[in-house]
C-alpha cells in the first residue's frame, strides 16, 4: 500500500491506545498485588500502590503453598517438554526424510486428527489413568502430552529444506539412520527445537483443564489449578490473588520476551502451510 | 545401505509417537464413542461390572435435557459473536501494523502477543477483579463517562459478553500474528501496479488483500473456532456458570456431569456431540473456502 501522509499520526494513535489497553490488565494486576489494603479501600480506586508492600508475595509462600505449585508446574512442563522435543523430532525427520510405506497416508491421518478437540478424549482418558494408578501424579499428567501431531508437523516441515545429499553422504560414509538423527539432524534442527520448546512448555504451563482432572491432593496442584482453587476461598482478598496471578504468569512472559523470535517463528511455519 | 534395513529404521522412529498418540488419543476418543452408549457412573466407578450397554439413551436423555440446551446456547452465543469479533481485531490490527512507515512494528506485535501466551487462569482472575462492580476499574471509566454501573458478571445478560470482551483481548494477537505472515507474503508489485491503474486504497484491499488472504481466513476461522467451542475456563473461573446458567458451556457441562456427578456415560456422550458439532463447523469452512 501507498506511502501515508496524513494518516500517519493517526495509525501511530490508534496503534498506541490498543497497545496501552492490550498491557492494561497487567498493569493493574501488578499493581494491585503491591497494594496495602488501605489503598484498596480508597475511592476512586487508585492506579498505583499508595503504600507498596511485598506482604501478599509473602503470604502465598508463607501461608500457601506456592512454592509447591512452582515447582509442580516447573517439573511437569519440563517432563512434557523433554519428552515431545525426543518423540516428535524422531517422528517428524522419518516423515521428512525416510521413506516407508504408507509414509504420506499416515502422515494425512494424523494432520487430520489435529480438529479433534482434545475434550473429546478426556474422559475415557481419565479412566485409563485411574487404572494406571496414576491420579494425583505428574506421570498421569505428562503422558498424554509427550507426543503432538502439531510438533511432528512442525519439525517435519523444517527438516523438509535439508537437503538429501547432505544425509546421503552421511549413509556413504556408514552412518545408520539414529547415528544421523542424533549427529546431524538434532544440531540442525535446533531453531526448531526451540521454537517447539517454548510452545510446548508454555502449553503444558498454561494447561487448565487435564490436571485440574487428574489433581485432587493439593500438594500436587499446579499453578492454574492452584489459583483457581484459591479464587474459591480467597474471592474476597483481590491483591493475594494478584500476587498469584503475577507469579503464575511472570515465566511463561519472561519465556516469551526470551525467545519470541523462536516462538512467533514456530507458529508462522505451523499456520502458513498451504 | 540396503533398502531392507531403513523401512526399519523408520519404524523405530515413528514408533513411540504412534504410540504415544494411539494410546492417549485415538484409543480414548474410540472409547468415549463406546462409553456414551453406557450407564458408566459412580457405582460402574467402584466396580466395572455395574456397566451396563444401554444404546442411544445417553443421547435421548440430552434431547430432553434443557441444561444441555442452555449450554449449547450459550456455547454458539460465545462461538457466533466471539470469532467474528476476534477475527476482526486481529485483521485490523494486523493491517494498522503492516503499514509501511509504521514504525515499533516489533514492539507492538510483541505487545499485543502478550496476552496469548499468559495463562487463562491467571488473566481470568484478574479480569473477574476489573469486572468487580466496586472495585473494578470499568465501571469506574465509565462513571467518569457518566454511565451506570454495570454489574458485569453478575447481570445474566451482561455475563457472556463479558468473557466475550476478555477472549477477544486474550487471543486476537495470535491470529494477528498469522494475517500478518499472510500480508507479508502478498507481492508488493501488485499493490504497485493497482496504484499505477488509479486504485485507491479501499479498492486494493478489496481487489488484492482480501482474495490473497483468502487461505489465511480459512485456516484462522478454524483453528478459532475449534478453540472458542471448546470454552471452558473462562466460566470454569469467572462465573461458574452462572447467573442464571447464562456463562454454562458444552465443556463445563461436561466436566460438571463426568467430574463432579461421575455420570461419565452421559458426559460421554455430551463430549462426543461437542466433538461432531466442532467437526461439522470445520468441514463447513474447508467446503466454503472450496466455493468462494
Amino acid at each position: 500500500m501507498r506511502d501515508f501522509k496524513g494518516g500517519g499520526l493517526l495509525i501511530h494513535v490508534i496503534l498506541v491506545a490498543a497497545a496501552l489497553l492490550a498491557l492494561f490488565p497487567f498493569f493493574w494486576m501488578v499493581s494491585v498485588s503491591l497494594m496495602t489494603a488501605e489503598d484498596m479501600a480508597l475511592f476512586p480506586p487508585p492506579l498505583m500502590p499508595v503504600h507498596p508492600t511485598l506482604q501478599h508475595y509473602q503470604a502465598l509462600f508463607d501461608e500457601l503453598a506456592m512454592g509447591r505449585y512452582l515447582l509442580n508446574s516447573t517439573l511437569i512442563a519440563l517432563g512434557v517438554t523433554i519428552s515431545s522435543l525426543l518423540i516428535n523430532s524422531m517422528a517428524g525427520y522419518a516423515f521428512a526424510k525416510l521413506h516407508f510405506r504408507g509414509r504420506d497416508s499416515l502422515f494425512r491421518l494424523l494432520l487430520a486428527m489435529m480438529v479433534i478437540p482434545s475434550q473429546a478424549a478426556m474422559l475415557p482418558l481419565f479412566l485409563m489413568i485411574k487404572e494406571l494408578g496414576l491420579i494425583n501424579t505428574y506421570a498421569g499428567i505428562i503422558m498424554p502430552g509427550m507426543s503432538s501431531v502439531f510438533g511432528i508437523f512442525l519439525i517435519r516441515q523444517y527438516l523438509k529444506s535439508v537437503p538429501d545429499s547432505l544425509l546421503d553422504a552421511a549413509r556413504i560414509d556408514g552412518a545408520g539412520e539414529f547415528r544421523i538423527y542424533r549427529s546431524l539432524i538434532l544440531p540442525l534442527s535446533k531453531p526448531v527445537l526451540v521454537s517447539l520448546a517454548v510452545f510446548t512448555f508454555m502449553g503444558s504451563w498454561n494447561d487448565f483443564m487435564w490436571p485440574l482432572i487428574i489433581l485432587s491432593q493439593e500438594d500436587r496442584y499446579t499453578l492454574p489449578v492452584a489459583l483457581a482453587n484459591l479464587m474459591g476461598e480467597h474471592v474476597q482478598d483481590p491483591q493475594l490473588m494478584m500476587a498469584g496471578a503475577v507469579l503464575t504468569i511472570l515465566p511463561v512472559v519472561v519465556l516469551f520476551l526470551l525467545l519470541q523470535r523462536y516462538y512467533l517463528e514456530g507458529l508462522v511455519a505451523g499456520g502458513v502451510k498451504d | 545401505m540396503t533398502p531392507t534395513q531403513r523401512p526399519s529404521a523408520a519404524f523405530w522412529l515413528v514408533f513411540p509417537a504412534l504410540l504415544m498418540t494411539g494410546l492417549f488419543f485415538v484409543l480414548p476418543i474410540v472409547a468415549a464413542l463406546l462409553l456414551s452408549f453406557t450407564d458408566f457412573d459412580l457405582y460402574a466407578l467402584a466396580r466395572w461390572d455395574h456397566l451396563r450397554l444401554i444404546g442411544f439413551e445417553n443421547y435421548r436423555h440430552l434431547l430432553n435435557d434443557p441444561l444441555f440446551f442452555l449450554a449449547l446456547k450459550n456455547t454458539f452465543y460465545f462461538v457466533a459473536i466471539g470469532v467474528p469479533l476476534s477475527v476482526s481485531a486481529s485483521l485490523l490490527t494486523a493491517l494498522l501494523i503492516n503499514q509501511r512507515g509504521v514504525r515499533g512494528q516489533g514492539f507492538f506485535r510483541t505487545v499485543f502477543f502478550l496476552p496469548v501466551v499468559t495463562t487463562l487462569v491467571a488473566v481470568a482472575v484478574v479480569w473477574r477483579y476489573l469486572y468487580h462492580p466496586r472495585l473494578g476499574l470499568l465501571n469506574y471509566v465509565l462513571s467518569l463517562l457518566g454511565i451506570e454501573p454495570i454489574d458485569w458478571l453478575g447481570d445474566p445478560q451482561w455475563a457472556m459478553p463479558s468473557l466475550i470482551i476478555m477472549a477477544v483481548w486474550k487471543n486476537f494477537g495470535f491470529n494477528m500474528v498469522i494475517f500478518i505472515a499472510g500480508l507479508k507474503s502478498i507481492p508488493r508489485r501488485l499493490y504497485e501496479a493497482a496504484e499505477v491503474d488509479g486504485a485507491g486504497a479501499f479498492e486494493q484491499f478489496r481487489s488484492i488483500t482480501l482474495p490473497l488472504l483468502a487461505p489465511t481466513f480459512v485456516f484462522v476461522g478454524i483453528v478459532t473456532l475449534i478453540g472458542y467451542f471448546q470454552l471452558f475456563a473462562e466460566p470454569y473461573v469467572m462465573t461458574q456458570g452462572g447467573p442464571s446458567g447464562r456463562t454454562l458451556s458444552v465443556a463445563l457441562l461436561m466436566f460438571e456431569e463426568g467430574f463432579r456427578w461421575w455420570n461419565l456415560g452421559y458426559a460421554a456422550a455430551i463430549s462426543f456431540v461437542l466433538f461432531l458439532i466442532i467437526l461439522s463447523g470445520t468441514v463447513l469452512q474447508m467446503l466454503m473456502r472450496r466455493f468462494l
